[in-house]
């Protein structure tokens, strides 16, 4: 018996270091986690959120800190460049570029922002049921799609004016009428390609509920060409608010939207281009900023893309 | 690297692919678009004699009709110029002069007018022009089944406006008679001093009697026929319009042009880059358009080409007087008299427009002069520091307290746009109150207008006829044009007056009258007299714009230096 | 297959008619009519017009002459140009947006492919942010701003082009780069985010392992795989481009059907409403009938004829 018996100088103690050994120490990362991680470790991407950031205060805060506002005529001072009074220079009623510029991107990124969130929700709530469920009721769905984005806009757009007053909510109700039809055809799309993968037929086979395989399965599959039909949703959705203030309907003078500020421009940008390029650039930069990031942001979330 | 650099020539394949592609554009087919101009025309003819010079100039789009009774924009109008001519014509002084017609009479009671159709005028077929030829085309314009627009154009003459109306189907009684091949009689419901002037209109122009059998007609190039110094060649559909002179036409030797090419670009810069790049010879008003913020660049780059001449127009305001605010005179003057008109013109329309303080425009023949250098408009002046205390004044008189919300309404329009929110600002600066300023789309403010549903909006008229009544009597109590709700019973006593008396000076002293009466209750408030701008290639001669505005290029000419 | 497509045939028709339907009964609500001008035309001339156009009668008595011209395939006259039937219109306008329309597509196809192939090859390179920046101004730079600049870059300064005008093979060139620029790059990106996905897929690793070269992998597997969404995308951007764009038909001087999406309503025109919409409704119904079968050649195991969720 004895022989078989372990003895105390069998063993020694661990030192100190030792002892946790066998602790899993680095706590259990989420997947939420690890994306954020990985976020963080693309250095483009989180430039660009920075960049984001200080649009996003200047939009809020950027009108404040000149001495000027955005609807004071200077009209022996217009069509200024940039100079000391007026950081982006005057437009041709003499007004300051460098509020309105802000002012705009603030009106238009809220627009942007809206417009796109809108064609989220409806784009993938009706493409992800065209594309699951098939036969009749894709027929059904697809042929509403298809009507209503044959229905000229500008007549719904015009019947909207005469029914409400331009506010954001108008502004958002017009250009998301038609607007989230694309993105349901996209995603639409997208389900009918995926619901065909074996681990969509594993779960349905296990019991999964519809909505378990839309939302947990098929969408987050399909995020890649969601996402970027999100990025060109925010640029057109500025461009057509421009379209819609000159029918009634968008932003009214003497408030300033980037799109109005540059169809304003656009009559004479060979002469002077300064009011031309610094609403175009805010658009731009912030649409290459949210691209990048949105990219980040896919490469993070999508763990087949670790390296 | 192999996926690398198979991928370069798979694409290097799909780029080739797709020059290729470019480069086998469909030639034949597209050969004959002709936006721009063509070029060859006027090439070939450089070598010729200089008269023998095509004339290229825009007209934005297309013709809403080139059937006379159907015409009702200038772009019409403009071509109808060319391809069709009334009894009369304009001269550059805005006179009319002997066209189809080379002698008239007027009766001593002003009531009858005896047209003398000349003998050799031709339509472009060869037939002859004739007395009937009037008979037939003004009494179809008055024909109801027609659906001509501006047929009330022809009310002055006795019995119109009953056949037009409906009211008799007899077309005899209407006072349009042949009274032989060269001899037309017109009867006229009141001595029209300025019937002579609206017979160069283009409604009043001739219509060949075949049109009858052909309901299209004056949809093909091939299918009208008309009587004027040019005829159409080819017609492009929102393209392009080919004239070229007419053989048959009586004075063609005054006609120099071969030819005129139009074409219908509607992007005014996109006008300019073709005048830039000599693809067109004139530019402007009054179918074109010169950006305006352009205009002060090129006034002093292109100082011999660019032209601006006033018409008689006028751009104004009307106020809803049937609501509060603008229910009280003191605060419609208030707002009239606290803009500075001067800055408007020189820096936010700049293109020579002058500050109106009156109605009618400059350009309209009065007693024998200038109607608006017989009558000065000094009928108010700008003074912000009285507009304060007559808004005051008002606003007690209303029991407000303070100045209610308000909104100008325009139609959609980079210029309008731009006018509104420097009117908008300087009642804000000058007179401390806030007026909104919204566009509307055209059909809407109009019939928002009409249904009196808003408080102030944009308007603008043109003359119809070289008369201060073509503006007048817009605003006799529920006239068609008076969206105001302004109703003077001493005001439409004036124009019913002018209307009824053959006596110019009496009729010009009544309008006069009637004038003060507008401004001093003030339901509109004038901004300014139009002008148009355009500018014209060195060497061409003799294009000009009559006291409205519109072209005359018939009898214009090239002259090299 | 032949049953498929009668079934389909059948539902379009059905569908055009809501479409003609709805568009009808919204054009008659809207403030407006066809004869109202600055300058008022008198009351009695209005009475006479309306009566000329039907436009007196009920609106329900309207929509059932409409439809009944409809049946008998009369689009019928329009009601601003004088004379000209709609069906005219439509054919003598849609020829020049439809050639450069479809050169559009053409070219808007190509460059976005090679562009989102490459960005996806050299992902997190030098190249692919090249290809990110490029397809971004694509998309935040609006045609109608690309057009100027191309215009007043190479019609009026180099003068390489005329600034406007198809009378010439050349003329070609800016429209259709303008009108291609937004869909190439929004193709660029389409492609480039579902080939990062097809990429790192287990099939194309082991496909790459089997030692298929770079090429059959690229067309036959990641392409392939890829290629849906902008197979989804080409359906409703084909109607859209060769219906043509009112920006660049205006810049560039073109006598295409695009203007007349907006100049109809503005006029009020309800017989040349009503035939665009309709022809506009043909054409995406068509394009969107062409994507689903195109869906079955690009994954066979996508199947349309019958429900696919149970």
């Amino acid at each position: 018996m004895k022989d078989n018996a372990f003895t105390p100088d069998q063993f020694t103690k661990l030192n100190k270091d030792e002892k946790h050994t066998e602790v899993v120490v680095r706590e259990s990362i989420s997947a939420w986690k690890d994306a954020w991680l990985r976020l963080c470790s693309n250095k483009i991407a989180m430039i660009s959120l920075i960049i984001l950031v200080i649009v996003a205060l200047m939009a809020i805060f950027g009108p404040m800190i000149s001495e000027q506002d955005y609807r004071t005529n200077h009209l022996k001072e217009k069509n200024l460049g940039p100079n000391a009074t007026y950081w982006f220079g005057t437009d041709d009623l003499g007004r300051d570029l460098f509020t309105r510029t802000w002012m705009g991107a603030g009106i238009s990124l809220q627009v942007g922002i809206y417009a796109a969130l809108a064609d989220l929700v409806l784009g993938v709530i009706i493409g992800g049921i065209m594309g699951y469920f098939g036969g009749r009721v894709d027929e059904i769905l697809n042929r509403f799609c298809e009507i209503i984005y044959s229905i000229p806009s500008m007549l719904i757009i015009i019947l909207l004016i005469v029914i409400f007053k331009p506010s954001m909510l108008t502004i958002v109700v017009a250009l998301s009428i038609t607007g989230w039809v694309s993105m349901a055809w996209i995603v639409r799309g997208q389900i009918m390609q995926l619901k065909n993968q074996e681990y969509v037929m594993a779960a349905q086979a296990l019991g999964a509920s519809t909505a378990r395989i839309l939302f947990r399965h098929l969408i987050p599959n399909a995020m890649g060409p969601i996402i970027v039909t999100l990025t060109l949703t925010v640029p057109s959705a500025i461009f057509a608010e421009a379209f819609l203030s000159f029918l009634g309907l968008g932003v009214q003078s003497p408030a300033a939207s980037l799109g109005t500020m540059i169809n304003d421009a656009l009559k004479a940008w060979t002469l002077y281009p300064w009011r031309m390029i610094f609403p175009a650039a805010v658009i731009s930069i912030t649409m290459l900023c949210f691209n990048i990031f949105g990219d980040g942001l896919r490469d993070a979330l999508d763990p087949k893309m670790k390296k | 690297m192999r996926t690398r650099k198979s991928a370069f020539s798979f694409i290097a394949a799909l780029l080739i692919l797709a020059i290729i592609a470019v480069g086998c554009t469909p030639k034949n087919e597209t050969g004959n678009n002709g936006a721009a101009n063509n070029e060859s025309s006027n090439n070939g003819a450089a070598g010729e004699a200089t008269d023998a010079k095509v004339f290229r100039m825009n007209i934005h789009s297309e013709p809403s009709s080139l059937d006379p009774a159907l015409m009702e924009d200038n772009v019409s109008g403009t071509l109808a110029t060319g391809i069709y001519e009334g009894l009369t014509r304009k001269n550059e002084n805005g006179e009319s002069i002997p066209a189809t017609a080379e002698k008239w009479v007027q009766s001593e009671d002003g009531l009858t007018y005896t047209f003398t159709i000349r003998q050799d005028a031709k339509w472009s077929n060869g037939d002859p022009v004739t007395a009937n030829d009037f008979e037939f085309s003004w009494k179809r314009a008055l024909d109801p089944a027609t659906g001509s627009t501006y047929a009330y154009q022809f009310y002055y003459i006795a019995g119109a406006q009953d056949y037009n109306e409906g009211k008799t189907t007899n077309a005899d009684a209407v006072g349009i008679k042949a009274l032989d091949a060269q001899t037309l009689e017109v009867k006229l419901v009141a001595p029209t001093p300025y019937f002579l002037s609206l017979t160069s209109f283009y409604v009043y122009n001739p219509v060949h009697q075949s049109v009858k059998d052909n309901e299209a007609w004056a949809a093909d190039a091939v299918t009208i026929i008309g009587n004027g110094p040019f005829k159409m060649s080819e017609w492009q559909h929102n393209t392009s319009i080919k004239l070229v002179k007419s053989d048959s036409y009586y004075d063609k030797d005054q006609v120099k042009f071969a030819g005129v090419d139009f074409t219908m670009i509607e992007d005014s810069a996109t006008e300019l880059a073709n005048y830039e790049t000599n693809k067109l010879d004139y530019t402007g008003k009054p179918t074109g358009e010169i950006p305006s913020e352009q205009i002060p660049v090129l006034k002093e780059s292109k100082k011999d080409e660019f032209v601006t001449k006033g018409i008689a127009s006028s751009y104004y305001y009307m106020f809803n007087t049937e609501e509060v605010p603008f229910n009280n005179v003191k605060v419609r003057k208030a707002l009239a008299m606290a803009i500075d008109r001067q800055a408007i013109v020189e820096s936010v329309t700049m293109a020579g427009e002058v500050p109106s303080f009156g109605f009618v425009p400059p350009g309209i023949i009065g007693m024998k002069d200038d109607y608006r250098n017989e009558v000065k408009d000094d009928f108010f002046t700008e003074d912000v520091e009285e507009a304060k205390k007559l808004l005051a004044e008002g606003l007690a008189e209303l029991k407000l307290a303070k100045f209610p919300e308000v909104t100008l309404t325009f139609n959609t329009s980079d210029g309008h746009k731009k006018i509104a929110e420097a009117i908008v600002e300087m009642w804000r600066q000058n007179l401390g109150i806030e007026v909104g300023a919204k566009n509307e789309e055209f059909s809407v403010l109009l019939k928002n207008r009409t249904a009196m549903n808003y408080q102030i909006s944009r308007a603008g008229w043109g003359a119809d006829y070289n008369d201060p009544m073509t503006y007048m009597d817009m605003f006799v109590t529920g006239g068609g044009q008076n969206n105001t709700g302004f109703s003077s019973p001493e005001y439409d006593a004036l124009i019913k007056k002018a209307y009824a008396s053959g006596d110019q000076a009496e009729r010009i002293a009544a309008m006069t009258e009637a004038e003060k009466i507008l401004m001093d209750q003030m339901p509109i408030m004038p901004i300014y007299y139009y002008s148009n701008t355009y500018m014209l290639k060195p060497g061409f001669k003799n294009i000009f714009l009559d006291y409205k505005g519109d072209i005359d290029y018939t009898r214009g000419y090239y002259e090299a230096k | 297959m032949i049953k498929y497509v009668f079934k389909k045939f059948v539902s379009m028709l059905l569908s055009l008619f809501v479409l003609a339907t709805a568009t009808f009964f919204l054009m008659k609500i809207i403030p407006g009519d066809p004869f109202m001008r600055e300058k008022a035309i008198p009351e009695k001339i209005r009475e006479h017009l309306f009566a000329v156009y039907g436009l007196d009668q009920p609106i329900w008595k309207q929509y059932l002459m409409y439809l009944n011209n409809l049946l008998h395939g009369d689009l019928g006259m329009s009601m601003k140009q004088q004379y000209m039937s709609v069906t005219r219109i439509i054919k003598e306008t849609f020829i020049y947006s439809a050639q450069i329309g479809l050169f559009a597509v053409f070219v808007s196809l190509a460059v976005g492919l090679i562009l989102g192939i490459v960005a996806a090859l050299n992902h997190r390179k030098w190249l692919d942010s090249v290809t990110i920046i490029i397809a971004v101004l694509g998309v935040s730079i609006p045609n109608f701003l690309a057009a100027s600049i191309l215009q007043y870059v190479f019609g009026s300064k180099l003068q390489w082009l005329s600034v406007s005008g198809l009378n010439d093979p050349t003329d070609f060139i800016m429209p259709v780069l303008a009108l291609s620029f937004l869909p190439a790059a929004f193709i660029a990106r389409l492609t480039r985010s579902t080939m990062l996905e097809v990429l790192s897929a287990d099939y194309i690793k082991t496909a790459r392992a089997k030692g298929l070269s770079g090429r059959v992998i690229l067309v036959r597997h990641a392409l392939r795989n890829a290629i849906l969404p902008v197979v989804t995308y080409i359906g409703p951007m084909t109607a859209n481009i060769i219906t043509g764009s009112v920006v660049v038909e205006q810049i560039f001087g073109i006598g295409g059907i695009g203007r007349y999406f907006v100049q109809s309503i503005t006029n009020r025109d309800y017989t040349l409403i009503m035939g665009l919409t309709l022809f506009y409704g043909i054409i995406l119904m068509a394009a969107r009938f062409l994507t689903d079968i195109a869906y079955g050649f690009v994954d066979p195991r996508i199947k349309l004829s019958r429900g696919g969720g149970k």
